[in-house]
């Protein structure tokens, strides 16, 4: 038993002398964003960090933090230090503003292009030589196609490709009823929901369940260049939403260590060409119209619409259609009626 | 405190006593308490909605029958794994007794990894299934093959000591009254160890009931469909809703306390029996 | 017949009248079906690991689990391994000891309490700490005001996993010392020694056994808790992540290979105190057949 404890007391001395070192000789920054943005952030941090040391700064070291978007903003809001969030939609940045008072109210406007230095969109991802025929949304409610996508309940990426297929509809069909019918017949044809995005692309890849995924246009990529090559096709809609996730400095958290110079800098160095080049490389379409341009080939024209424009904003969208009693839980409760 | 305490020669009652009292309060009882305090804030109308939303019951039903399938598969195969354990000797039998702690061991989501990458259609045995029409992963059956996996250890490890300790006596007896083997298996070994094996099975029901990890990745989570009522309190935080969450919670720790009620009930009994 | 039994428990079993054994085929069905209901919920899982580690090569394997991620991940669920298994082992100590050498009001409350954090959901868990000690929390203000970090931070990591494997010794030595009684202390405390010496040289031989078995149980949980730990972890890469945890960000990397090894490895160390824990029986059996 003695010599057990002894060795608990060095390895815990150790571990405060570790950790307390580290501390005294760089800045240290905590990056807490969603999934799909781990290949991104792991080299936009060398990338940053090449730039500050540049400027004659010490080294900063930018620790990371993934998960599911909405999940990421709950730890932030109970506590979780973060001095950046890098996150999927902006109702869960806003939510720190909301439920934390971690941020002020006009963060958005804080940095160019409504805070999203990067933006993607929703494709559909089917197996190779499509062999349902799937060329746009219309496709997806036929009864003989499987539909994979994650619960938008748990899932920021998820809420992305509800709207965007509503939208879709609202703008072919005309009118809220017709959307509703539409997402729903949708729903009709998903057999496995998963929590998050993650989950379901494993779902559609590795379990090889279901015909058309539903994806970020950079997950689409990521899982056509990196989990089979040939053995998926991307097929892009028609119309489709602009998916703008943004970024935001946590200002409680960044005044409280005194790491707001660094964070700033960390978030501003977003636009830089070099980090808009990055971008694109890891599949997200930059933000700044003149890099953009240069990618025209790899991302394909698509009619975009904004949330705010066909939903008037985050905080609506989430009212009607996610909330407890919204459209999504009425799709839920009709689908759960015909089954039985 | 007590009288006997007071006059018993073996020292430390006071601080061992107090000891582990305080650390069951600071640990267990007060953080209990703070989450059913905190469902307080709600008002009974409010609770009521969230824990009675047919989404929640939907979940409760699929925990709670899928619990007691999955101990039931326990009670039967655990019972017999524990019999052949003890009575028979047979090749790597060792290996088999060690193996039987693995869902102890194993972190529960590496099973569900490894899990549904064994009965998915894909999968080694799943794709065998398919054939025969028998969906596994991602449906009912996926969440009962789970909460199996994870109670397994609980019957075979209650039954086993006490099977081991069984006196062949009382089988020899029987067997000299002209009792069949079967007879003598129903009537004097079966209720000997039924004590034992009713609490590895409430064991392994109450384990079944608030298991997550190895669940969420076989069962598909399909709302009002195979979604687990663990998975629904995730989601309910990860919504921002605390207090939903904490209602659902609060309901989750009265089944685990009447489900631990009944194993002592049992244990009680079975202790008076014996 | 009673007493060859004990002595020689193999040839015995070998020997019984036929009356109190099975037919052949009745003892070779049942093994039949208790081995392929084993080979269906533990062999072939445990396959799967082994056969997603290695399926690219024993240097691909060693290149995952000694990348700086795991090796921190190993780290940290070692160090928390640390502080918990000995917490719960003093304390399971100290309740065996309280409630098997005294009477007192309560203690069948008290042991049925024990029993309970093994029935509460791991989600439930973390959601319990994160209402009490986040920011939002009743806790949370204060604590942040005097800059001290629980969830979010390895203490919280900690803190569920106590609760989480709480019972574990308790369980294992509350029986054993009920079941001892305390005339030997009484005896050793009568001629004279003190209280701390007739606890290491009287009552720690008697239950060692029992305390290693309970040790080997809360470690090997301890060491593969998730859901609660994924509440309360924050996820920070290389800092807050166990390895279970490191397990579910590597598979949710498209890392199949890499998050199988670390699998691997956790089920190795699982085996590892499986083996101790069957030896640690077999070596009591032992004892219990020479006493």
């Amino acid at each position: 038993m003695k010599p057990l404890i002894n060795t608990a007391k060095k390895l815990a001395l150790a571990a405060i002398i570790a950790s307390g070192s580290f501390a005294a000789t760089a800045t240290t920054l905590l990056n807490v964003s969603y999934d799909p943005t781990r290949e991104f952030y792991r080299e936009y941090n060398q990338l940053f960090n090449t730039h500050w040391q540049a400027q004659d700064n010490p080294a900063a070291t930018v620790r990371q933090s993934h998960g599911g978007s909405g999940s990421q903003a709950r730890s932030v809001i109970d506590g979780l230090d973060a001095d950046v969030v890098t996150l999927a939609l902006a109702y869960d940045v806003d939510a720190l503003r909301k439920r934390g008072e971690l941020i002020p109210e006009n963060w958005q406007s804080r940095l160019p292009l409504n805070s999203s230095p990067y933006t993607s969109t929703i494709v559909l991802l089917v197996r190779k030589g499509n062999p349902k025929n799937i060329k746009d949304w219309d496709d997806l409610v036929r009864d003989d196609v499987q539909v994979i996508t994650p619960n938008p309940k748990t899932s920021g990426g998820a809420r992305w490709n509800y709207l965007a297929a509503w939208g879709y509809a609202l703008k072919k069909y005309g009118s809220d009823e017709k959307a509703y019918e539409f997402v729903e017949k949708i729903y009709k044809n998903v057999p496995v929901l998963d929590p998050a995005a993650r989950g379901a692309t494993n779902t559609f890849v590795q379990r090889r369940i279901g015909d058309v995924f539903i994806a970020w246009e950079n997950e689409a990529f990521l899982a056509v260049e990196q989990l089979g090559r040939g053995e998926y096709e991307i097929i892009v809609p028609s119309t489709s939403i602009l998916a703008e996730p943004p970024v935001t400095v946590v200002d409680k958290n960044v005044d409280r260590k005194g790491t707001r110079k660094a964070a700033e800098a960390y978030l501003n160095f977003l636009y830089s060409d070099e980090a808009q080049h990055l971008a694109a490389k890891h599949y997200y379409r930059p933000a700044k119209p003149e890099i953009a341009k240069q990618y025209l080939e790899k991302f394909p024209q698509v009619n975009f619409f904004t949330v705010d424009e066909v939903f008037a904003g985050w905080d609506n969208a989430q009212e009607t259609h996610f909330n407890d009693g919204g459209r999504f839980d009425a799709i839920l409760e009709a689908i759960a009626r015909a089954r039985r | 405190m007590s009288q006997s305490a007071a006059r018993s020669v073996i020292p430390g009652f006071g601080i061992t006593l107090g000891f582990s009292v305080l650390y069951l309060s600071l640990l267990f009882l007060l953080p209990v308490a703070g989450l059913v305090l905190f469902t307080f804030k709600m008002t009974w109308p409010e609770f009521w909605a969230a824990v009675s939303h047919p989404q929640v019951v939907a979940s409760y039903k699929l925990s709670f029958l899928a619990s007691f399938i999955g101990a039931s598969i326990n009670a039967v195969f655990g019972t017999l794994t524990a019999w052949v354990l003890v009575r028979y000797t047979f090749p790597g039998k060792k290996i088999v007794d060690a193996l039987v702690d693995l869902p102890f061991a194993l972190p529960t989501a590496v099973a569900g990894i490894a899990l549904v990458t064994l009965y998915a259609s894909t999968g080694w045995v799943g794709h065998y299934l398919d054939l025969f029409g028998i969906r596994v992963a991602y449906s009912e059956i996926g969440v009962v093959i789970a909460l199996t996996y994870i109670g397994l250890p609980f019957v075979v490890r209650t039954v086993q000591p006490v099977l081991a300790d069984f006196e062949k006596e009382l089988e020899e007896a029987s067997a000299a009254l002209g009792a069949s083997r079967l007879t003598t298996v129903r009537r004097v070994i079966l209720p000997a160890i039924l004590p034992a094996l009713l609490t590895g099975y409430a064991l392994a029901f109450a384990r079944a009931v608030g298991e997550y990890g190895s669940v969420i990745f076989i069962s598909g989570n399909m709302p009002y469909k195979t979604e687990i009522t663990p998975l629904l309190i995730v989601a309910k935080a990860e919504q921002y809703d605390y207090n939903g969450a904490a209602a659902i919670g609060v309901v989750m720790l009265a089944a685990a306390f009447i489900l631990l009620l009944m194993i002592n009930g049992l244990q009680w009994w079975a202790s008076r029996r014996g | 017949m009673s007493s060859l039994a004990q002595t020689q428990p193999a040839l015995a079993a070998a020997s019984l009248p036929k009356a109190t054994a099975e037919p052949a085929w009745v003892k070779w069905t049942l093994v039949t079906v208790a081995l392929t209901f084993l080979t269906l919920f533990l062999v072939l899982p445990l396959s799967v690991v082994l056969y997603g580690a290695f399926e690219l090569g024993v240097k691909v394997w060693w290149d995952a689990i000694t990348e700086p991620d795991a090796l921190a991940a190993i780290r940290l669920t070692l160090f928390v391994l640390v502080i918990v298994v000995p917490l719960n082992a003093i304390f399971g100590i100290a309740i065996a000891w309280a409630i098997a050498k005294f009477e007192f009001k309560g203690k069948t409350l008290l042991i049925s309490i024990i029993d309970m954090p093994f029935a509460i959901s791991p989600v439930v868990v973390g959601l319990i700490f994160v209402i009490l000690f986040g920011s939002q929390g009743w806790l949370g203000p204060w604590l942040s005001a005097h800059d001290i970090k629980i969830v979010f931070a390895v203490p919280g990591i900690i803190i569920v996993i106590l609760f989480g494997t709480l019972p574990f010794v308790a369980r294992e030595l509350i029986p054993l010392m009920q079941q001892q009684g305390k005339e030997e202390e009484e005896a050793s405390l009568t001629l004279g020694a003190s209280g701390w010496k007739t606890f290491w040289y009287v009552t720690l031989p008697n239950i060692k056994w029992g305390l290693i078995y309970g040790v080997v149980l809360c470690n090997a949980r301890a060491m593969g808790e998730f859901g609660a730990v994924a509440i309360v972890s924050g996820r920070i890469r290389g800092e807050t992540n166990t390895m279970p945890l490191h397990i579910e960000v590597l598979y949710n990397e498209y890392m199949f290979t890499a998050a199988f090894a670390v699998s691997s490895l956790l089920t190795g160390l699982a085996l590892v105190t499986i083996v101790i824990k069957s030896w640690v029986e077999y070596k009591d059996e032992r004892r219990h057949k020479t006493a």
